[in-house]
């Protein structure tokens, strides 16, 4: 059956090794929805997070294929019942009449976003929230016209106290 | 800390790891290399083509256990190796590939001979480096080795720009290094060694699959002993053959595309199959919604991303093929006695008795079977053996028996023509005491003929039989079987004349026409002093058979005798 995962690596933070795991993906054939990568807790180290469609066994591969290669230090699926799931997008959308940008300013502030730029024709507003959350507001402003949108990807952390391991490898992993 | 340049680290490096002996071309990128290697005790086997540097390390590696070690130039001696590599990281071979890139200030310029090494070698290695820096070196080496020959092995690259080669820095070796993010410690997890003694003690028809990985863990004792345990047949993969003796009254020799009736047939008929150190490959299953489709299956491998990938396991098992066997052993004998002769033994032996190709004088005309019969008796048993790829390398599956692991080597999973002879020259200086031959065929032979240069140059002695049937004959044999004859691009037509080739280059040549000259030119090649190339003229329709035909289960066995 079809779900969503959401998988979090940690990864060593340094030239080429992005390379090595997008290479992975393709040879594999296994398609990314979406994937953010930033600075993480530790030295040298970076916390990537990708989500993909598919059935439970092509998962199991994509986390087995991750932790094979050398540059990562783990990986995990992350249990959507248990996480705080985040997207940030910034979205440009035209002012075409003189009441279009109020009518911006009350869906934004609906969203808990923010107007972060304005211009005579234009407004970018920030929304943080989860992809369904994303799409709505997007979905809701279609009417005025989106000049360009950003997005980051879904960045996520379990929620409670525990982590993904860091400092070993689990013999598990190979 | 000493000071030196870059490229004497590396091979102060290398020999810190024991490597002393190197296959590779000098070029425009890597002449730091080579001019250090003037003063250095390293031994240099100077290749007439990267592809053959890339397959005699390989060769060397299989034979002796240890990583081999090439050398190339950037861009196009590179791009050469690419094959060899490939082959190597196909079939977990551990090389290490030491090439030389442009000098730092060129990469990404498009300079002469600069090609992205990491970039084209990336999905082909185990890992690959760029050192950027002289002081680097030392680490990145101890690293590659490492990498190759633990847990489950492969080749790594190590791209030395130029002007790091002749860098002079303080250089440091350093005794111990980590890899945060590697940790192949291959002990299995007991719950799943319980769980698997559990299923094999209540077996009826308990089958054995062993694979490469028994080679790699030196686990041919703990497999016999637990074969015998169980009175559970053996058949083994292609890469796995020679990992349990083919002359034991449990073997029943290679599963497969070109397996043998017995194992083909004897497979299918398991309840629970123990499959060890193999990755389910087509070649090895066959359509593989049919490969043993109502038996549970135990997978041990020491890739844990193997578990899975091809064929889902009822029980899998992360760990090093050695130690696995010897704890399942264990478990085992907590459970049971040793078991005794049931109906299912009497099955295989039944069995084994009919189909197996046990007869030495059916035929004795030159043709494949008798040939290698023939070359088998000759041998002695640890005798080292090659192969090229394709219709010579399945009658070596199917009419070569091997005894001993990592003597009978081939390229399994890339399937490189060219691959046997550099191999067997790479096996040869492993083990200059063993005999080694080159079982070939003339398409194949012909890609990597030139390495007759090395053996005579470099002294490096070995037979090479050449199957010679002046066909492509894999392809022949398919355009025969699957394409109505209708053959295209397949006819080589004029071979050259094998015995004046092997002359021009100071070798020795004899053709036979007979199995008793065959015999005579064995016997006498295997006391040269230099190489020999025995040309072996067979018939261009000569089959390989029994055969599955491609995209069937094994039960669709054809040409059974």
């Amino acid at each position: 059956m079809e779900k969503n995962y959401l998988i979090s690596a940690i990864v060593e933070h340094k030239p080429g090794v992005l390379h090595k795991i997008a290479n992975m993906f393709s040879r594999r054939g296994f398609n990314i929805d979406s994937l953010s990568v930033g600075d993480t807790v530790g030295k040298n180290l970076a916390r990537m997070t990708i989500t993909i469609k598919g059935d439970e066994p092509t998962a199991e591969q994509l986390i087995r294929q991750l932790g094979k290669l050398i540059d990562v230090i783990n990986v995990t699926t992350l249990d959507p019942q248990r996480t705080v799931e985040r997207e940030l997008a910034l979205i440009k959308l035209k002012l075409s009449t003189p009441e279009d940008r109020a009518t911006i300013m009350d869906y934004t502030n609906i969203f808990r976003g923010r107007v972060v730029d304005v211009a005579t024709d234009s407004v970018i507003v920030e929304i943080t929230g989860t992809p369904d959350k994303m799409n709505a507001f997007i979905n809701l402003t279609l009417r005025f016209g989106i000049i360009e949108i950003a997005r980051t990807g879904i960045t996520a952390l379990s929620r409670g106290p525990e982590s993904i391991p860091i400092e070993n490898k689990g013999e598990e992993k190979w | 800390m000493v000071e030196m340049s870059g490229a004497k680290a590396l091979l102060e490096s290398l020999k810190k790891e024991k490597a002393t002996v190197v296959f590779g071309i000098p070029g425009g990128a890597n002449l730091p290399i080579y001019d250090a290697l003037v003063d250095s005790d390293i031994r240099h086997i100077l290749c007439r083509h990267e592809q053959s540097a890339a397959h005699m390390a390989d060769g060397f590696a299989r034979a002796s256990g240890r990583a081999g070690v090439c050398f190339a130039t950037s861009g196009p001696g590179t791009t050469n190796l690419v094959t060899g590599i490939a082959n190597a990281y196909m079939d977990s071979s551990p090389i290490v590939a030491v090439t030389g890139q442009v000098a730092t200030p060129f990469i990404g310029k498009d300079a002469f001979q600069e090609t992205d090494t990491i970039g084209i070698t990336t999905p082909i290695t185990k890992y690959n480096f760029q050192p950027r820096k002289a002081s680097e070196i030392p680490s990145t080496i101890k690293k590659a080795f490492y990498i190759a020959t633990t847990g489950r092995p492969g080749p790594v690259l190590v791209d030395i720009p130029k002007d790091v080669q002749s860098q002079i820095a303080n250089i440091d070796f350093p005794e111990k290094i980590e890899i945060r993010g590697y940790k192949p410690n291959g002990v299995p997890e007991m719950e799943s060694v319980k769980q698997s003694a559990r299923l094999l003690s209540e077996a009826k028809k308990p089958f054995i699959l062993a694979g490469g990985g028994v080679k790699v863990s030196n686990a041919y004792q703990s497999l016999q002993k637990l074969s015998e345990f169980l009175l559970a047949p053996v058949g083994t993969t292609f890469m796995g053959k020679g990992c349990f003796r083919e002359d034991h009254p449990l073997s029943l020799g290679v599963v497969g595309m070109h397996g043998t009736p017995e194992a083909n047939k004897i497979i299918l008929e398991t309840d629970v199959l123990f499959a060890v150190g193999v990755r389910f490959s087509d070649r090895t299953t066959g359509n593989i919604d049919e490969f043993c489709r109502e038996a549970k299956i135990i997978h041990a491998d020491v890739d844990a991303a193997e578990i899975g990938k091809n064929r889902i396991a009822d029980i899998p098992i992360v760990g090093d093929a050695d130690q696995t066997l010897q704890k399942l052993l264990e478990s085992l004998r907590k459970r049971m006695s040793k078991r005794k002769r049931s109906e299912w033994f009497e099955t295989i032996r039944h069995v084994r008795e009919e189909l197996k190709d046990n007869s030495e004088t059916k035929e004795t005309g030159l043709t494949p079977r008798p040939i290698l019969k023939t070359l088998r008796r000759l041998l002695p048993r640890n005798a080292i053996v090659t192969t090229e790829v394709g219709q010579n390398q399945m009658w070596a599956g199917l009419f070569f028996e091997s005894y001993l692991p990592r003597t009978f080597i081939s390229s399994g999973g890339l399937g490189t023509m060219g691959f046997g002879f550099p191999a067997s020259l790479g096996a040869k200086v492993a083990k200059p005491d063993v005999p080694v031959v080159d079982i070939a065929g003339d398409g194949s032979f012909m890609m990597t003929e030139n390495s007759l240069g090395t053996s005579i140059v470099d002294k490096i002695p070995v037979t090479v039989i050449v199957l010679n049937n002046s066909v492509l004959g894999m392809p022949a044999q398919w355009q025969r079987f699957f394409y109505n004859r209708r053959y295209s691009a397949v006819e080589l037509k004029r071979i050259p004349d094998l015995v004046k080739l092997a002359q021009a280059y100071g070798a020795e040549g004899v053709r036979v026409g007979s199995t008793d000259e065959f015999e005579r030119a064995v016997k006498t090649a295997l006391n040269s002093e230099v190489t020999t190339v025995i040309d072996v003229p067979i018939s261009p329709e000569e089959d390989v058979l029994p055969m599955v035909p491609p995209g069937n289960g094994l039960s669709s066995t054809v040409g059974v005798a």
